[in-house]
């Protein structure tokens, strides 16, 4: 029961807190410093070794919300989508911290009913 | 909301099981379909193949198509061989991509497997290697009853013996099926002459008294443990358990969970490790090969053509001296995180298939401590304990039990989400906070702990992540394509095996590729 009723709790929990308390950092920069930094670094920098994890910071490429907003729901190559991992708010938040920090200033947002338009199906299944 | 929150509530985003679930993925391996040493009869003609990456895969291929006659050469990105195959101990160096360096502090003798850890009995091309390296093996104690299962929503966060959660998870359910047997209630699914045996299978399996019950006695004693175990002499008679831990109780504390870890194919008995850490495999292999390996190439460039294939390489750590090598084949074991980003022109089926693999999280953290107190105090002699913190797994090592001195435990084996947070801290947050959650287990973390290292494999900058994560429907459209030879072009590894981040992947996947591209060359 567990397994059925938990997504749905978290996802009702999340819509009515989704607004930080006074004095919090808000949720885009935690889901960054907690998973996408994981990759992407500190401050968006990147890295390379015998690969590469492309930098975040001062990304022309991010311009455009949709090209981010894909790669964090289905992922590209060796980077997993997060469709099953983050909620819409959560994909939203984080998209459009990395879209007005670490050098970029794209103040257009993306909002969670345009995330959950992009998700795959299986979602709302599990 | 704290960020130990937040993750909390990402892992309940992706379903309850979802933080187990990248673990436990990589236990859904089928049997080995390795079926002796390879014999690739017949001349080679004096064909020469490119190998790129001195991994297991890689190394397999090197040795057998060396052994047939071929001209071999491997390139390596590392300074070693083995790749994932890997240990660190004392004064090993690790510098993981954003730059952060850790020095091993181990003492000798002590180590830290940062990827594959164990080998099952029925991984038979990896255990067949060990035999003709002469690599010693151990065994690897996957289960023990002795160590613990932990939750902190369960039982106050006071770690429960996993002995005493088995037998009473499986004693009451014998009881209440063997209940069932007797009220008829099970008439129309089993047959009478096979309830009664049902009956004698639940007493034994469940440890039931002569009347069907699992309660505190010597058969439920001799599988949870007594409250005063029998002994010699005068002071000898035992005192049975009677604090059987109800049925209800266990199904809501979550920790039957951990119950079923030890049964899945790729865990059960017997299970091995080598002697000394399983970097003992790579290293033999890398002797055996000796001279044919060159270090610290980083492949930049593939090409292929009707009569050759070329590869350009650069200084691993400079990225200068742009060099290529040549040859009539090339059997290619770079991850496809990497691969994905070299420049190689193949088919495009098969560029689309080495695009679609995403690699999965892992991070594993090494503790040394001043003496082995999970031995001395607890008796517990390897195995693991499972846990719902952030850490997951603490493992005891596999080897010189009673030893006194110090000992290093698996401190964190973690998958999920959990992981992209662990990757994310500096090295030294990760071993603050691998001990903070030990400590909630062993107390003695506190007073004993003296150094640690941390491998995050979205980190190593030599995979970008731990293995290749296929799912049903990504093989269904892909693999095929990507184990295909192509003109002159073919990879092998654990990502071109339906046995994804096991090394018998990498060896079957390997001894496949080079039969198929043996049969092409005899057929040319």
């Amino acid at each position: 029961m567990n397994k059925i009723c938990g997504p749905a709790l978290a996802l009702l929990m999340l819509a009515s807190g989704a607004a930080p308390a006074a004095g919090e950092a808000p949720q885009g920069e935690k889901i960054y410093a907690t998973v996408c930094q994981a990759c992407h670094m500190a401050g968006g920098v990147g890295a390379t070794g015998a690969g590469s994890y492309p930098a975040l910071a001062n990304n022309p490429r991010l311009a455009a919300k949709q090209y981010p907003l894909m790669l964090v729901i289905n992922g590209s190559r060796a980077m997993p989508g997060f469709a099953r991992m983050l909620s819409a708010e959560q994909i939203a938040d984080v998209v459009n911290y990395v879209r007005t920090h670490f050098g970029n200033g794209y103040t257009d947002t993306v909002t969670p009913a345009e995330v959950r338009a992009l998700l795959p199906q299986a979602k709302t299944g599990e | 909301m704290t960020r130990r929150e937040l993750l909390a509530m990402i892992g309940t985003v992706a379903g309850s099981a979802a933080s187990y679930g990248a673990m436990t993925s990589l236990g859904l391996a089928a049997q080995s379909t390795y079926d002796g040493p390879i014999r690739l009869e017949g001349d080679p003609k004096g064909t020469s193949v490119l190998i790129l990456g001195a991994g297991l895969a890689g190394m397999v291929a090197a040795l057998e198509l060396r052994n047939a006659g071929y001209k071999v050469k491997v390139l390596e990105y590392n300074d070693r061989a083995g790749g994932r195959n890997w240990s660190l101990r004392g004064g090993d160096v690790y510098t993981e991509l954003g730059g952060a360096t850790q020095k091993c502090e181990f003492d000798a003798g002590l180590y830290l497997n940062p990827g594959p850890w164990r080998i099952p009995y029925n991984h038979y091309g990896i255990l067949d290697y060990c035999r003709r390296l002469g690599v010693t093996l151990e065994p690897f104690m996957q289960l023990n009853h002795n160590a613990y299962l932990h939750s902190t929503q369960a039982f106050g966060g006071k770690p429960q013996r996993y002995r005493e959660i088995a037998a009473d998870w499986a004693g009451q359910v014998a009881e209440l099926l063997s209940k069932l047997t007797q009220q008829n209630r099970l008439d129309e699914l089993v047959s009478e002459e096979d309830q009664e045996k049902l009956l004698a299978s639940l007493q034994s399996w469940g440890a039931l008294d002569r009347n069907y019950r699992y309660v505190p006695g010597r058969e439920s004693s001799s599988r949870r443990g007594y409250k005063k175990q029998p002994g010699g002499g005068l002071s000898a008679r035992p005192e049975f358990s009677t604090d059987i831990i109800g049925l209800s109780q266990i199904l809501q504390s979550g920790l039957w969970r951990a119950l079923s870890a030890a049964s899945s194919l790729s865990h059960q008995n017997a299970i091995f490790q080598p002697v000394g850490g399983m970097g003992m495999i790579g290293e033999a292999f890398g002797r055996e090969l000796d001279g044919l390996i060159e270090y610290k190439a980083k492949v930049v460039r593939i090409r292929q053509d009707s009569r050759r294939v070329t590869v350009t390489c650069v200084d691993a750590q400079t990225g200068q001296n742009p060099r290529s090598a040549s040859a009539d084949y090339c059997l290619c074991t770079i991850p496809l995180s990497i691969l994905s980003q070299i420049e190689v022109n193949v088919n495009p089926k098969m560029q689309a298939a080495i695009n679609a693999v995403p690699y999965w999280p892992s991070v594993k953290i090494g503790l040394q401590f001043k003496r082995r107190f999970w031995e001395q105090d607890e008796h517990i002699h390897g195995g693991i304990t499972y846990t719902d913190l952030p850490i997951r797994n603490i493992s005891y090592p596999s080897t010189d039990y009673y030893k006194p001195g110090k000992g290093v435990l698996l401190g964190a084996y973690i998958g999920g989400p959990d992981s992209y947070e662990f990757t994310a801290m500096t090295p030294e947050e990760r071993i603050r906070k691998a001990v903070e959650y030990g400590a909630m287990i062993h107390p003695q973390y506190k007073t004993e702990f003296e150094n640690g290292i941390s491998v995050c494999w979205h980190r190593v900058p030599w995979t970008l992540g731990c293995a290749g994560g296929w799912t049903e429907e990504s093989r269904a459209q892909h693999y095929d394509n990507l184990c295909q030879i192509d003109n002159r072009f073919l990879v092998a590894g654990e990502h071109a095996s339906y046995i994804p981040a096991w090394q018998e992947g990498a060896v079957t996947s390997a001894l496949d590729a080079v039969t198929r591209l043996h049969k092409k060359v005899h057929n040319s």
